[in-house]
């Protein structure tokens, strides 16, 4: 090792420990805008390092002024490109549409690993390559390649491009199956046949492709989160295999860093919805089972309120309970559902947030959109912790939440069965915001809707809540 | 010794810092974290310009060209995307501070 290379290891190795720490003081609220400018200082302390390599003769163990001009010129004007590009979308995009953007953030980081493995594979002469470089390379195109689509399909379930719904595919798992046989034999042969690498690392970069699909399409959008977090510690991998087929520390470190985080936060998503992280991955959310016995759903009727009463309700309660979901932050309500909390609590009534961990489209949405709107902290309960208040609330306030409310879920035998969820049915009296009599992702009626503390009020999230506080005021007045 | 022997420790005992790490964030920042490892893979841009400089095909070029392009949105993106939803959490503290001040006087 020269000192040039020395001085690079220590200093992508000082990037590397910048990243830990930076995800360490994610750990509090507090520190953890901190947390991401120390990964950012780390982030760009890496870049500029690759950079001054660029001029560096690996070969001749000296800097050079004979470098590739050509490739300098492509990367640099790429960046760029790729700079305006993400901040573009990173600042216009809604607050309610952050999942769908990190998805897909997560398919061009899939998509940019899987072609520097590639590229290893594609582009290292006969007489410099080796296995270990097909194997890690190979590697990194095949998860790459996976996580490319499946986050795209994820991307596009979530903005509704596609359907939400779990998609059948007749002999799914034969096919899977078949597919990942596919992928193996490939995978095999370009370890086993180095002069044959190119076609080899294309047919499984093409597998792989349609591996994501098969992986994604028949989940359904209640799975998402989980989804999406599996494909970021995915992409996490497969850049650490690039790291590895390079043998660069920072992409080993970053890499791995990410892929187990992503897998911890996968797993710790599938215990709060009380499934296997197994059982999601293999199958869509209200598979086959789930379609039997959605025909005997709930029977009786529901019964319908008007706005004017829910206030009048509210205005006497001395315990709220507000239970957001998805359909809140569709209708982006949830600066109207804050003030009409503000409004209670001026009132001199107690209110609180139930925040269900999957309420949403990702952990913690519910959290992030509410913080935005000003909620404060103390507010915002965990499950756990607000499912012993229901019986003593006067009145749950649910507003676009459907599946994580069904009391169907205590009882075996439906899709949602076993999944935790919020005793909203033991309140004194349930209101229901919805905006129309569809089922939830898991596709059953909500028994809850049907019982008889509970009234339902039809239309947009954000416009019933408007005509409450309206009906608030005019009650004051 | 062999690079790939230290270069696989090095992994392995990176994911176990990754796991030690993660298993402290509360359900709060589940998103913001998400979204932070998310950027934090777009560290597979320093391997797109290490072999940048190697790339003398046309076709290495393209490769190498379209991964910046995507490995850039990774990170640029990622980063702006997590400063934006922490700042969400900011100006409430803010809003609290005042009104604390406020009762106090």
């Amino acid at each position: 090792m020269t000192a040039f290379e020395i001085i690079q290891w220590f200093v992508y190795l000082f990037a590397s420990v910048l990243f830990v720490r930076g995800l360490h003081y994610m750990n509090s609220p507090k520190t953890a805008v901190k947390g991401n400018h120390v990964s950012i200082l780390g982030m760009v302390i890496a870049v500029i390092m690759a950079f001054v390599g660029f001029f560096y003769d690996t070969e001749g163990k000296r800097f050079t002024a004979d470098f590739n001009v050509t490739a300098l010129i492509v990367v640099v004007a790429c960046i760029l490109v790729g700079a305006i590009v993400g901040v573009r979308l990173a600042t216009k995009t809604k607050s309610t549409d952050f999942p769908q953007l990190v998805s897909l953030f997560n398919t061009v980081g899939g998509g940019a690993a899987a072609l520097v493995a590639l590229n290893d594979i594609m582009n290292t002469t006969d007489d410099e390559v080796s296995l270990v470089l097909l194997i890690t390379a190979g590697l990194g195109v095949i998860i790459g390649s996976v996580t490319f689509s499946g986050s795209l399909v994820a991307a596009g379930k979530l903005q509704r491009i596609l359907s939400g719904k779990p998609a059948h595919i007749p002999g799914k798992t034969f096919l899977t199956l078949l597919n990942i046989a596919a992928i193996i034999a490939s995978f095999v042969l370009l370890c086993a046949q180095p002069d044959q690498r190119s076609l080899w690392a294309i047919v499984a970069l093409a597998l792989s492709f349609i591996y994501g699909l098969l992986f994604v399409f028949p989940i359904g959008g209640a799975d998402m989160p989980v989804v999406i977090s599996v494909l970021n510690a995915c992409t996490g991998t497969a850049v650490a295999m690039s790291g590895l087929a390079l043998g660069n520390v920072a992409l080993i470190v970053a890499g791995a860093l990410v892929g187990a985080s992503g897998m911890t936060l996968s797993v710790l998503m599938a215990k709060a919805m009380n499934r296997k992280l197994s059982a999601v991955l293999l199958g869509g959310f209200g598979g086959d089972d789930a379609a039997a016995a959605a025909g005997d759903g709930p029977q009786g009727t529901m019964k319908e309120t008007s706005a004017d009463d829910v206030a009048m309700q509210l205005a006497y309660a001395q315990k709220v309970i507000f239970v957001p979901g998805f359909g809140l932050a569709q209708a982006q309500a949830q600066r109207d559902l804050a003030d009409l909390g503000a409004m209670l609590e001026k009132k001199g009534i107690e209110v609180e947030y139930a925040i269900h961990p999957v309420a949403g489209r990702m952990p913690g949405h519910m959290n992030v959109l509410l913080a935005e709107a000003n909620v404060p902290y103390e507010e915002l309960v965990d499950r756990d912790d607000i499912n012993p208040q229901f019986p003593q609330a006067n009145v749950a306030l649910v507003v676009g939440a459907n599946d994580v409310t069904n009391p169907a879920a205590r009882r075996p035998g439906t899709p949602v069965s076993g999944m935790p969820i919020l005793d909203v049915d033991k309140a004194q009296h349930v209101v229901v915001i919805k905006r129309g009599r569809g089922t939830g992702y898991a596709g059953i009626q909500n028994e809850l809707y049907f019982q008889d503390n509970t009234q339902m009020l039809f239309g947009d999230a954000k416009k019933e809540l408007e005509e409450i506080i309206a009906a608030l005021k005019e009650l004051d007045a | 010794m062999n690079t790939i022997v230290v270069s696989i420790t090095l992994f392995i005992l990176a994911l176990l810092i990754g796991i030690e790490v993660i298993g402290k964030v509360p359900a709060t920042l589940h998103t913001p974290l998400m979204s932070g490892g998310n950027s934090i893979h777009g560290i597979v841009l320093v391997g797109v310009i290490i072999v940048a400089a190697h790339a003398d095909t046309p076709l290495a070029l393209v490769f190498v060209g379209l991964a910046a392009l995507l490995g850039t949105i990774n990170v640029v993106g990622g980063y702006v995307v997590t400063e934006r939803m922490l700042e969400m959490f900011k100006p409430k503290k803010d809003v609290e501070a005042k009104s604390d001040a406020k009762a106090e006087k």
